[in-house]
C-alpha cells in the first residue's frame, strides 16, 4: 500500500536551555503519509543526527495515545488537527503536499519549556500528590463485591479517570487553567463511595495547590474539552465547583 | 560456581505461603524508619512496592527515567487483569489459576511462585477496587468479567480497554500519598546506570540525570528493580519507546543471574508493519479474540478485498486446529499460526497480516455491544490505519509483546546479589515459556502490594544490612566506570546513526531469535551480533554532549546493552534443544507442527551468569512438578 509520499515544510520551535531564546528552525521533509507525526521527527532526527547536528528534543513513550508522554502544538492545536487523538496518534495522511506545519511546545506559565519541544508538566503531580488518592493501606480492605456501584456511576467515574495527564487541556487554555484536568480525578474520587470520606479535604486540597503552581482560572472558553485527547468533559469542572463550594459550606477550610 | 537456592518453603503447597509468612522475621514499626530501600521503576510493580513500603514506614527512594511516575509502560495494558474470584460461579479457583498459569507457561516456571500469585490475586482486585479503581460493573453493582486466552473461565477483571492505566493510577495515587506523607521521595527524570555492590551484597545505584548530565549517586539497605521488560530489543515491539534492559543489564553484569533470556512472548494481535519508518508496533487487546474470529483466506496469493472473500472460501484455522480453546488459544500458539498460514503465502491479501472478523459477533449481539465493549480499539484501529473494523475486518499480525525471561530470582523476589530484589517484568518469576492474558498487571501488583512488602522485611531482620555511604570507593568507580563509558559513547564520532544500529539488530532479533528458531540461524545471529557491536563501538554517533538533556546518548547507552543481551538470547535459544511455550525450535516439533517439549533434559530454569562479554556460565535450576503432572499441553 505504498502511497504518494508528502513534501513537507515544518517549521520548528528550537530553544537550546530553559533561559534560552527559542525561535522556529525551517526543515524539509518527504514523508509517507502511513508515517505518524512522530516518525516523521524521529526520520528528520535521525538525519539531523547524520550531519552531526542536534536532534530536536520531544518526548514520547507509549505510542498509543495513553501515556500522556507526548504533546506539541501542532498548527496552533495542542495534539494537532484532529480531535480526541494524542500527538503520537496523529498521521501524516492528514496533510497535502506542499503544506507548511507549525510546531511547538506546550506553552503555560506552569508548564516551563526545558528544550525545544520539551516542558516540564511536574506541577501536575504536586497536585495529585496534595490530594489526588483515596487513603487506604495496602491490606485492610473489604471484597471488591462489598462495595457495589451501579454500572452508569462506574461508567461516569471511567470517563473522568481517562485523563491521561498529558497537559493539553493546559496549553489549549489563554488563562493556561488546570481545572479539566484537577476536576476530572475530583470527580472521579467524588462519584464513587470509595471517595467520599475524604471528598471534601481532597478537593480543596488540590485545588490550593493548583492556584499555588500558577496555574490560571478557568472563564468557560470550552478549549480545554475541545483539544483533550480522551474527549474529557468540562461537566467535570461543573462538579469540581459545586463539591469546591459544598466542601466551604460543610467543612472547615483545611490547612494544606 | 553460583549455586541457586530457591528457597522454597516446605509443606503442602496451599500452606507455603501462610508458613512462610509466619515464619519470616518482622522489622519492628519504630525501626522500620531507620531503613531506606531504593525502588527503580514506577510501573505497577514499582510504584505498589514504593507505596506499600512507605506505609509500612520504611524511607523509600523511588527513581524514574519518566517525567512523572504515572508514564511507566503498565498504563498501555489494555485487555484486564486476572484474579480467581469465582465471582461468575463457573468454576474458577486458586488451583485452577495456578494450573492454568503452570500450563500456560508450558511447565517451564516454579510451582511455589505460581501458587502464591493465584493465592494472591484476589487481595489485588479488593485493593484496587479500595483504591477507586473504576472496574467495570454489571448493572447490580457487581464486578464485570470477561475471558482471556488460555482458560476456560471468565476470571478477568476490566477498565473499558484502559485497565493497565486505571491500575497504575491506582498504585500512582497510593504512592503519591505516600510522597506527600514525606514516606516516599521520588527522583523523576533518572536513568539508572549501574548496580552498586559492596562485599556481595546491593547497597545503592548510580544514576544519570536526564536533564544535566550529572552522575549521582544514592545508598540503601536494600534496592528493588521493577524496570519492565526488554522487547525493545527487537526495534519494533509493543514497549514504549524508552522502555529498555539498561537497569537489569548492568546489575547482570554486576553479578545478578539472568535467567531464560530467549523467553520472549510474541503477540498475536498486533497491528501490522507499515514501512521502514515505523518506530513501533501497537497492540490490539487479546480481548478483541472473545468475540472476533481469526482467519485467512484457504487460497494462496488471495489478493481480494475480505468481504469479497465467502464463508466457505475463509479458513478460520484457530477454530479448525484448536476446537475447544478456538480464537481463545493461548499467544504462543496463537502467533505461530498466524506465521504459519502467511508463510503458506495466504496471509491477508497478500501481506504479513491474518482477518480478525467482528462481522459475527455484530449480526449476533449488535453493534452497539460489541462498540460498548472494544470502542476505543476499534477507534484506535481506524485512526492508525484508516480503515473501520464495524465494517472491514482488522489486519492483525505477531509482534514482541512481552519478556517472561528476566533476572534469577529465589521465592522472596531476591537476585543471586544479597539485597537486590527483582519485581514485575523484570524478573522471570512466573510465567514459564509463556505469559497468559491477563496475568502481567497481575503479577506486578502481587510482587508489589503482596509480596516484596514481606519478604524485605525478613532480609532486613535477618541480615541487618548497614548502610554504605556514597563516599565508598565502589560508588565511586562505579561512577567513574559510568563517565568513561559515556565519554566513549560520545568520542566515537562514527557515521551509523544510533537507530540505524537497533534496527539493524532488531532484524537479526526477528528473523533468527523470533518466533520461530534453528541450529543455523541462531549461531548466525551470534556472530551477526557481535560483529554489530563491535561496528557499533568503532562507527556510532552520538551527537550532543554529557551535560545537557541528550536523547541520543540516552538511547545509545540502551543500544548498547543491547546488543550484549541481544547474544545472550541467542545462546539461550540454542542451549535450549527443544520447544516450549515462546520458544520455538523448528527442530523440535511433533509431526503436526507442535512444540516438543524434551522433559527429560530441559525442565530446568537456565540461570546465565555473566563472566565477560561473550561469556557466560550457565546453572540450571531443576523444576519439580509436585502438584500438577507434567503433561503436553493441549488446546484441541
Amino acid at each position: 500500500m505504498e502511497e504518494k509520499k508528502l513534501n513537507l515544510t515544518l517549521k520548528i520551535w528550537r530553544q537550546a536551555a530553559p533561559d534560552a531564546a527559542g525561535g522556529f528552525q525551517e526543515y524539509k521533509v518527504y514523508v509517507s503519509p502511513d508515517s505518524s507525526f512522530l516518525e516523521m521527527l524521529d526520520e528528520l532526527n535521525n538525519e539531523l543526527e547524520s550531519q552531526n547536528l542536534d536532534p530536536i528534543a520531544f518526548e514520547s513513550d507509549c505510542r498509543e495515545g495513553i501515556c500522556g508522554t507526548c504533546g506539541l502544538v501542532i498548527n496552533g492545536h495542542p495534539h494537532g488537527p484532529i480531535p480526541k487523538i494524542a500527538t503520537c496518534q496523529l498521521h501524516m495522511r492528514h496533510f497535502k503536499d506542499g503544506d507548511t506545519i507549525w510546531v511547538e511546545p506546550f506553552r503555560a506559565k506552569a508548564f516551563p519549556v526545558i528544550k525545544d519541544l520539551m516542558v516540564d508538566r511536574s506541577a501536575f503531580d504536586r497536585i495529585m500528590e496534595a490530594g489526588g488518592f483515596i487513603s487506604v493501606n495496602t491490606g485492610s480492605v473489604p471484597d471488591g463485591n462489598a462495595i457495589p456501584i451501579p454500572k452508569d456511576i462506574a461508567s461516569e467515574a471511567m470517563d473522568s479517570a481517562s485523563c491521561i495527564g498529558c497537559g493539553a487541556c493546559v496549553a489549549a487554555c489563554k488563562n493556561a487553567s488546570a481545572m479539566l484536568f484537577v476536576s476530572a480525578k475530583v470527580s472521579q474520587f467524588a462519584l464513587l463511595p470509595q471517595g467520599q470520606p475524604e471528598r471534601y479535604r481532597r478537593v480543596q486540597a488540590m485545588v490550593k495547590k493548583m492556584d499555588e503552581l500558577g496555574f490560571g482560572a478557568c472563564s468557560n472558553t470550552y478549549a480545554c474539552e475541545a483539544e483533550c485527547p480522551k474527549g474529557i468533559s468540562i461537566k467535570n469542572i461543573a462538579r469540581m465547583n459545586r463539591e469546591f463550594i459544598k466542601a466551604k459550606v460543610k467543612t472547615e477550610e483545611i490547612d494544606v | 560456581m553460583l549455586k541457586l537456592d530457591s528457597k522454597v518453603p516446605t509443606g503442602p503447597i496451599e500452606e507455603k505461603w501462610t508458613n512462610h509468612i509466619f515464619n519470616m522475621k518482622l522489622v519492628s514499626p519504630a525501626n522500620k524508619r531507620k531503613y531506606d530501600i531504593i525502588v527503580v521503576g514506577t510501573g505497577l510493580a514499582g510504584a505498589s512496592a514504593a507505596a506499600t513500603l512507605g506505609e509500612l514506614g520504611y524511607n523509600v527512594k523511588a527513581f524514574t527515567f519518566h517525567d512523572s511516575a504515572r508514564r511507566a509502560h503498565s498504563i498501555a495494558a489494555q485487555g484486564g487483569i486476572n484474579a480467581a474470584k469465582n465471582y461468575q460461579n463457573d468454576g474458577d479457583s486458586v488451583y485452577r489459576l495456578f494450573y492454568d498459569t503452570i500450563k500456560g507457561g508450558d511447565f517451564r516456571s516454579r510451582e511455589a511462585n505460581v501458587y502464591r500469585l493465584a493465592e494472591v490475586s484476589g487481595n489485588i482486585i479488593d485493593q484496587c477496587v479500595a483504591q477507586g479503581v473504576p472496574f467495570a460493573r454489571e448493572y447490580g453493582g457487581t464486578l464485570a468479567n470477561r475471558s482471556f486466552g488460555g482458560a476456560l473461565v471468565s476470571r478477568t477483571f476490566y477498565a473499558k480497554g484502559q485497565t493497565g492505566q486505571q491500575l497504575l493510577l491506582g498504585a500512582y495515587t497510593a504512592m503519591n500519598r505516600q510522597i506527600n506523607l514525606g514516606k516516599v521521595k521520588l527522583y523523576s527524570r533518572r536513568e539508572m546506570l549501574d548496580l552498586v555492590v559492596v562485599d556481595g551484597v546491593a547497597r545503592g545505584i548510580v544514576v544519570r540525570n536526564l536533564l544535566t548530565g550529572e552522575i549521582e549517586k544514592y545508598s540503601a539497605h536494600a534496592v528493588i528493580l521493577a524496570t519492565g521488560g526488554y522487547s525493545n530489543v527487537f526495534f519494533l515491539s509493543t514497549n514504549a519507546m524508552n522502555s529498555n534492559t539498561t537497569a537489569i543489564w548492568r546489575a547482570h553484569k554486576k553479578g545478578a543471574a539472568f535467567a531464560n533470556p530467549c523467553f520472549t512472548q510474541i503477540h498475536p494481535t498486533c497491528l501490522p508493519v507499515h514501512g521502514e519508518s515505523q518506530s513501533k508496533l501497537t497492540l490490539m487487546s487479546e480481548s478483541l479474540r472473545n468475540d472476533g474470529r481469526i482467519w485467512v483466506s484457504k487460497i494462496k496469493g488471495d489478493k481480494r478485498h475480505p468481504n469479497d472473500i465467502p464463508e466457505e472460501e475463509r479458513d478460520y484455522y484457530l477454530e479448525r486446529k484448536y476446537p475447544s480453546y478456538g480464537n481463545l488459544s493461548p499467544r504462543d500458539i496463537s502467533s505461530r499460526s498466524a506465521k504459519e498460514v502467511v508463510d503458506e503465502g495466504r496471509g491477508a491479501q497478500g501481506q504479513e497480516a491474518v482477518y480478525l472478523d467482528f462481522r459475527d459477533a455484530i449480526k449476533r449481539l449488535g453493534k452497539k455491544v460489541i462498540e460498548e465493549r472494544y470502542g476505543n480499539l476499534f477507534e484506535i484501529y481506524q485512526n492508525i490505519t484508516g480503515e473501520n473494523p464495524y465494517e472491514v475486518p482488522m489486519k492483525i499480525y505477531p509482534a514482541p509483546h512481552y519478556t517472561m525471561g528476566g533476572l534469577w530470582v529465589d521465592y522472596n523476589l531476591m537476585s543471586t546479589i544479597p539485597g537486590l530484589f527483582v519485581a514485575g517484568e523484570a524478573n522471570f518469576s512466573d510465567h514459564g515459556a509463556n505469559r497468559l492474558g491477563a496475568s502481567a498487571l497481575m503479577q506486578g501488583l502481587a510482587d508489589g502490594y503482596f509480596i516484596l512488602p514481606y519478604t524485605i522485611g525478613n532480609y532486613i531482620a535477618s541480615e541487618r544490612p548497614k548502610l554504605v555511604e556514597t563516599s565508598h570507593p565502589e560508588f565511586e568507580k562505579a561512577e567513574n566506570n559510568i563517565k568513561n563509558m559515556i565519554n566513549k559513547l560520545l568520542s566515537i564520532k562514527g557515521k551509523r546513526t544510533v537507530d540505524s544500529i537497533h534496527k539493524e539488530l532488531g532484524r537479526i532479533m526477528w528473523n533468527k531469535v523470533g518466533m520461530s528458531r534453528n541450529e543455523k540461524g541462531l549461531k548466525e545471529a551470534i556472530e551477526e551480533i557481535k560483529e554489530l557491536r563491535e561496528e557499533f563501538w568503532k562507527n556510532v554517533n552520538v551527537v550532543g554532549k554529557n551535560e545537557d538533556v541528550n536523547q541520543c546518548l540516552e538511547r545509545a547507552g540502551r543500544v548498547a546493552d543491547y546488543l550484549e543481551l541481544g547474544e545472550l538470547m541467542a545462546r539461550d535459544a540454542l542451549n535450549r534443544n527443544e520447544s516450549c511455550g515462546a520458544h520455538f525450535r523448528e527442530e523440535y516439533q511433533t509431526q503436526e507442527g507442535e512444540a516438543l517439549r524434551n522433559d527429560e533434559e530441559y525442565a530446568y530454569v537456565a540461570a546465565w551468569v555473566f563472566k565477560e562479554l561473550g561469556d557466560w556460565e550457565l546453572v540450571k535450576e531443576p523444576l519439580e512438578f509436585e502438584n500438577i503432572q507434567l503433561a503436553t499441553r493441549s488446546y484441541k
